[in-house]
């Protein structure tokens, strides 16, 4: 029988992120050819991404544009899902496993009575079976799961599935009332603190810094590399511990797991428990004046010196050729 | 203020991962109360001594998991409570956050605090999908939390921009790194735990049985990642190192 497989999309900074296209592709691998892949637009002035959506086999986009889902709340997102629900009732809703999705997706599992796979990095079909691979421990290990009934709601990880390219095929907009419920909780204010930054899961560049760093000033050489690379500034728990960076930027097996395509490990020693956030890195760099630092044994390539030598070094490099 | 906490005991995060007949081998493992749930227990600590009322920390797991709880009770909570049955050995996060929204349902609170998520699992389901369950409202990720009267003002990480959320209790939060420092026990409040009310449950206590825990997923493999080899460390004067890594990132690695 034809599955429903729902994709719940998200945009970020006026733009349709990433991970969404991910997720819908996510959801193309689990499908049979007879299923039906729909996608939700959830927020505030979202209808014109309904386009952006008309790939990965997407058929219909599903929008809901109000001023209460502006900023983001699981009880207005969780009451705007259930009036897409009644209309495209789901066997399986895909999320990114962002903020918003390891916020939302619990909610709407326990609301769907189903069972939840979290954090998934690759997707196989395996006859009428569909076989998950997900980190545990931040990476140590790796679990296959699969669901025992239905319907299944999945958290895609950034980065790790490929996107498919919009290929601009035609694709349903269906507009969605929304009468908005009242509600218990109220956001009372956002702090923008990473306004035009880019978020550390979804970086395809991440610079790191650890106690080498030294201080709050000593992450600005970082700073500047990550910029002229595009990339992002992540840190060890070693730097948040010493109050040099806040802890949103902590990479660890506690803080944030990454897999960016390049990662740049400064005055980081190589903890056991940050190895597992950032081990799935596809290179690894790194800098560091203690030649026995661990983090050299899973680095692809290393510069024994000083960070504070090397790195302004490396952005000069970089300046140079891009 | 009568406050839940969720507890789970963790593997230590410095621990390696060992597989044995294609399970986590625990020989000689530390374990330690998941550092999450030590934020969680922390504040709710500080609630209690600022606005008075009791703090239960519950657990559901094996027996081993008493250990934790008496680290929570040591720290300052006031009382345990471990669910711990045969049935749950392949229990998934639906049936786990059933177990404890039975528990939940036979009791009043206030208040229900969880870590964010769990250092070994790392799915970060069960205390949101408690919350709906219980039908109550959540907000996750905490980096501040206030009470006053029946309301609480809750600062949320996401992704590094902070949403300062209002709601009503009874209401749950999960907490993020930067909530609190959670203390150690002292030796007086590992003397003063062995006397504190210890409850142990199985499902049959809370009016479940094997059905209503069924899971709804189930592993298939485990495995460990392959494993990294050490690269090239370079050499020459540092100006030259810089010029070869950039050659290198671009020319052999292709990341640039």
């Amino acid at each position: 029988m034809s599955q429903t497989f729902v994709v719940v999309a998200e945009t970020r900074g006026g733009k349709l992120r990433q991970v969404s296209l991910e997720t819908a592709a996510a959801a193309s691998l689990s499908a049979q050819p007879d299923d039906r892949i729909a996608a939700v637009l959830l927020g505030s002035g979202v209808s014109a991404f309904a386009g952006e959506l008309a790939a990965a086999g997407v058929s219909t986009v599903y929008v809901v544009d109000h001023p209460a889902l502006e900023a983001y709340r699981p009880d207005a997102y969780l009451a705007a899902l259930r009036k897409v629900f009644e209309h495209v009732p789901p066997d399986a809703v895909y999320l990114g496993h962002t903020a918003i999705g390891r916020d939302l997706a619990p909610a709407v599992a326990a609301a769907l009575d189903a069972g939840q796979i979290s954090d998934v990095t690759a997707i196989e079909r395996k006859g009428d079976r569909v076989v998950f691979t997900r980190p545990l421990y931040a990476g140590k290990a790796f679990e296959k799961k699969t669901f025992e009934r239905g319907p299944w709601v999945v958290t895609v990880r950034p980065n790790n599935i490929k996107a498919i390219e919009a290929d601009g095929s035609p694709c349903e907009t269906v507009t969605v009332d929304y009468p908005a419920p009242s509600l218990r909780s109220v956001v009372k204010d956002v702090v923008k603190k990473m306004s035009g930054k880019i978020d550390l899961a979804e970086a395809k560049i991440i610079v790191s810094g650890g106690r080498g760093v030294k201080s709050a000033d000593g992450f600005k050489p970082l700073e500047a590399l990550a910029a002229v690379l595009g990339g992002a500034v992540g840190a060890s728990r070693g730097a948040c511990d010493a109050g040099y960076c806040d802890y949103a930027l902590q990479i660890g097996q506690t803080g944030k797991v990454v897999t960016p395509e390049l990662y740049i490990a400064c005055g980081i020693s190589g903890a056991i428990q940050h190895l597992a956030g950032m081990s799935s890195s596809r290179v690894i760099v790194a800098i560091n004046k203690d030649p026995e630092a661990p983090i050299f044994k899973v680095a692809d390539y290393g510069i024994v010196g000083d960070l504070f030598e090397v790195v302004p070094l490396l952005t000069e490099e970089f300046r140079k050729l891009l | 203020m009568d406050i839940i906490v969720l507890v789970k005991q963790t593997f230590d995060t410095e621990e390696k991962i060992v597989l044995q007949d294609g399970a986590v081998s625990e020989d000689g493992v530390k374990f330690v109360v998941n550092p999450y749930d030590e934020y969680a227990i922390e504040q709710a600590i500080q609630i209690r001594d600022e606005l008075g009322g009791k703090v239960t920390v519950v657990s559901v797991g094996p027996e081993r998991a008493a250990e934790a709880l008496r680290t929570a009770l040591a720290m300052g909570a006031d009382e345990a409570v471990l669910i711990s049955d045969d049935s749950l050995a392949a229990a998934d996060e639906s049936a786990i956050s059933r177990v404890l929204a039975a528990y939940a349902g036979q009791r009043s609170y206030d208040l229900i605090l969880g870590g964010n998520f769990s250092v070994d699992n790392g799915a970060g389901q069960v205390a949101v999908r408690l919350a709906q369950l219980l039908g109550i409202p959540h907000v996750s990720s905490v980096t501040k939390l206030e009470l006053s009267g029946g309301s609480a003002t809750a600062h949320r990480d996401a992704e590094g921009d902070v949403e300062i959320v209002e709601t009503p209790l009874p209401a749950l939060f999960t907490a993020q790194q930067g909530l609190n420092e959670p203390r150690y026990p002292s030796l007086q409040g590992i003397m003063k735990a062995k006397k504190k009310p210890f409850a142990q449950l199985a499902l049959s206590d809370l009016g479940l049985s094997g059905a209503d825990v069924q899971p709804a997923v189930s592993r298939v493999s485990l495995s460990l990642p392959p494993q990294r080899l050490s690269g090239k460390v370079l050499k020459g004067d540092i100006a030259s190192q810089a010029t070869e890594l950039v050659q290198l990132l671009r020319s052999e690695a292709k990341v640039i």
